[in-house]
């Protein structure tokens, strides 16, 4: 903010309080990826220390498992189906909501805001028996569709404002060509709207790759575990073997790391931006 | 709430056309959002008046009994507790030091963006790995106490998950590292919406570094400060994940650290007792509910716009 005048580098004393937060911030994180390099015997005698010599055998281990691949695979398509549902709806959705006026929208935008009060927690028991009762119990499915419904409020909410800052000459310059609402939709908004649809995407995604609750209820058979529910039976399953967890664990986090780093501006802006309105 | 998006009055009337435009374009995201989240939570009111073990329609109606029976069990009251600390702990550990912290990253500085980056990181991990990590790190031969030992501070090492005493402060740190990321980011995007102008005529009047930021800067910061409380209000209220996967679901009522939810999911699910599970869940539902409109009423009411809800 204070860039323009002075000296540009700041104070000496800013630059350590930033370290210090940074390391605190990423130490788990680092303890994390350093450990799977790490023996069980090292980290029996050093619980803190540096891998000594370094080990990749753990990742290598976890690398050749099945099971972490298809793991990999049903957190892969929970999530990239997650994502679709949750931006094809929510964009048709927040169309209606920014360019039509109609006598119940305010109830509907309230329905859809509301709902971001109400993160899954609550809804749990009774949606695990909606899911049974459809008999989507250890399936795909039975995670996808209701992390699609749960994933519109914060969708909705992002995309709201974006459509509807897309100025209105556009709209009428499409009409007077003869296209119609619909038309103006397809060619016009969604590709207007590609930098707010990449945002919510993500957010949808990392959502959905780090579900815990709603597969812990849903997901009882190995065979369709998601990596989350992994990483907890894996740790279990190897709670003698603490550098092969640490392995697993470290590589599991992988995917989410790379979608942030590289929209982590979008995924800042997407949120703060839902939450300032 | 405040939910009223603006008006937008298109001169077209609303023809049939319109109405299957809307209709189809809406339909599927309400259709979606009526089965799966409003559809469960009234269900949850109506299996909660059965004693129910969740296979084929429900006939043991018992009225009110199941409530009953969780306002007065001790296992409850003490989650209903543990919750209410969580909320204490989350305002009053992440609050100041999310401010201090985008005070800080607010100077000039160079690398600012990738601090803030970096300061991000945990807020996207998923909670089982925060979870495995931190269980590992803060068991009693773990790297925690291995590294009090290593720096010669041996007598602060501490049984961090089961003592009673402290497991639950465990608990508010964890939860300040994995969460205070979003403050600082939101707090940031707050701040550097304060016209500049306000604290260069400060300076120029002879206001002091900190006289700014506390009669300008903070003033001002103070709507988007109301709307993360609420935000963190609700999530410590609601908390599951990172108490199930640390204290397991027989170890966390022990240790002091267990939740509403954790009680639900073990006393519910876990018990096969779904009638049961379900009048928990009305009954945090309701709690939930009523904080958040009780905060909206007193606190949310004298911000301008309902920020929360995009009104703009």
């Amino acid at each position: 903010m204070a860039t323009r005048t002075g000296n540009r580098w700041g104070s000496p004393i800013v630059y350590l309080a930033a370290l210090l937060l940074i390391g605190v911030m990423l130490g788990p994180v680092v303890y994390i990826i350093v450990g799977g390099f790490r023996t069980n015997s090292q980290i029996t005698v050093d619980p803190a220390g540096w891998p000594d010599p370094w080990q990749i055998g753990n990742y290598l281990d976890v690398l050749r498992s099945d099971t972490f691949w298809r793991q990999v695979g049903n957190s892969t398509i929970v999530a990239v189906a997650t994502t679709a549902g949750v931006v094809a709806l929510g964009v048709m959705a927040s169309f209606v909501l920014a360019q039509y006026t109609f006598r119940g929208r305010g109830a509907m935008y309230a329905l859809f805001a509301a709902g971001l009060m109400f993160p899954a927690t609550v809804a749990i028991t009774p949606l695990y028996i909606l899911i049974k009762d459809l008999g989507l119990v250890n399936t795909l499915p039975g995670i996808i569709l209701p992390q699609i419904a749960f994933g519109l409020p914060t969708t909705v909410i992002i995309l709201v404002p974006f459509l509807r800052a897309i100025p209105k000459d556009i709209e009428e310059a499409t009409a007077i060509d003869g296209c119609s609402r619909l038309g103006f939709f397809w060619r016009m908004v969604l590709p207007l709207s590609v930098p707010g649809l990449i945002t919510v995407a993500i957010l949808a995604f990392i959502g959905s790759w780090n579900s815990y609750l709603l597969p812990l209820f849903v997901l009882n058979n190995q065979e369709s575990f998601t990596l989350p529910l992994g990483v907890q039976a894996f740790s279990s399953q190897y709670s003698v073997d603490t550098a092969k967890v640490l392995a697993f664990t470290s590589l599991s986090m992988i995917p989410a790391l790379v979608f942030f780093s590289l929209f982590e501006r979008r995924i800042v802006g997407g949120l703060t931006g839902a939450v300032k309105g | 709430m405040r939910t009223s998006p603006p008006l937008r009055p298109r001169r077209r009337g609303i023809g049939w056309a319109q109405r299957l435009e809307i209709t189809a374009l809406s339909g599927p995201a309400i259709l979606m959002f009526l089965a799966f989240v409003i559809f469960p939570v009234v269900m949850a009111a109506y299996y909660g008046f059965y004693r129910w073990k969740g296979f084929g329609v429900p006939t043991n109606f018992v009225g009110l009994d199941n409530y009953v029976t969780i306002l007065q069990d001790k296992p409850f009251r003490e989650a209903l507790l543990h919750n209410g600390l969580i909320v204490v702990l989350s305002l009053v550990l992440q609050g100041p030091i999310a401010i201090g912290f985008a005070l800080l990253l607010n100077q000039r500085m160079r690398g600012q963006s990738v601090i803030r980056v970096l300061i991000f990181v945990p807020y996207v991990i998923a909670e089982v790995i925060v979870g495995t990590a931190f269980s590992l790190m803060l068991q009693t031969s773990g790297a925690v106490n291995g590294v009090l030992q290593s720096i010669g501070l041996g007598s602060l090492q501490q049984d961090w998950l089961s003592n009673r005493a402290i497991a639950i402060w465990t608990l508010g740190l964890i939860l300040t590292w994995k969460y205070v990321g979003f403050a600082v980011i939101l707090f940031l995007a707050g701040m550097q919406n304060i016209p500049e102008e306000l604290s260069d005529a400060a300076a120029m009047d002879g206001a002091s570094y900190w006289q700014t930021q506390r009669w300008i800067t903070l003033p001002l910061l103070m709507p988007t400060i109301r709307i993360w409380a609420f935000l963190s209000i609700i999530g410590a209220l609601q908390l599951f994940d990172l108490v199930y996967i640390i204290w397991g679901q027989y170890v966390s009522s022990t240790a002091g650290t267990s939740t509403m939810a954790t009680y639900m999911v073990t006393e519910g699910r876990n018990a096969g007792n779904y009638g049961y599970g379900n009048a928990v869940a009305v009954v945090l539902f309701i709690i939930s509910m009523t904080v958040a409109l009780a905060y909206q009423r007193f606190v949310l009411r004298r911000d301008t716009e309902g920020a929360l809800t995009g009104g703009r």
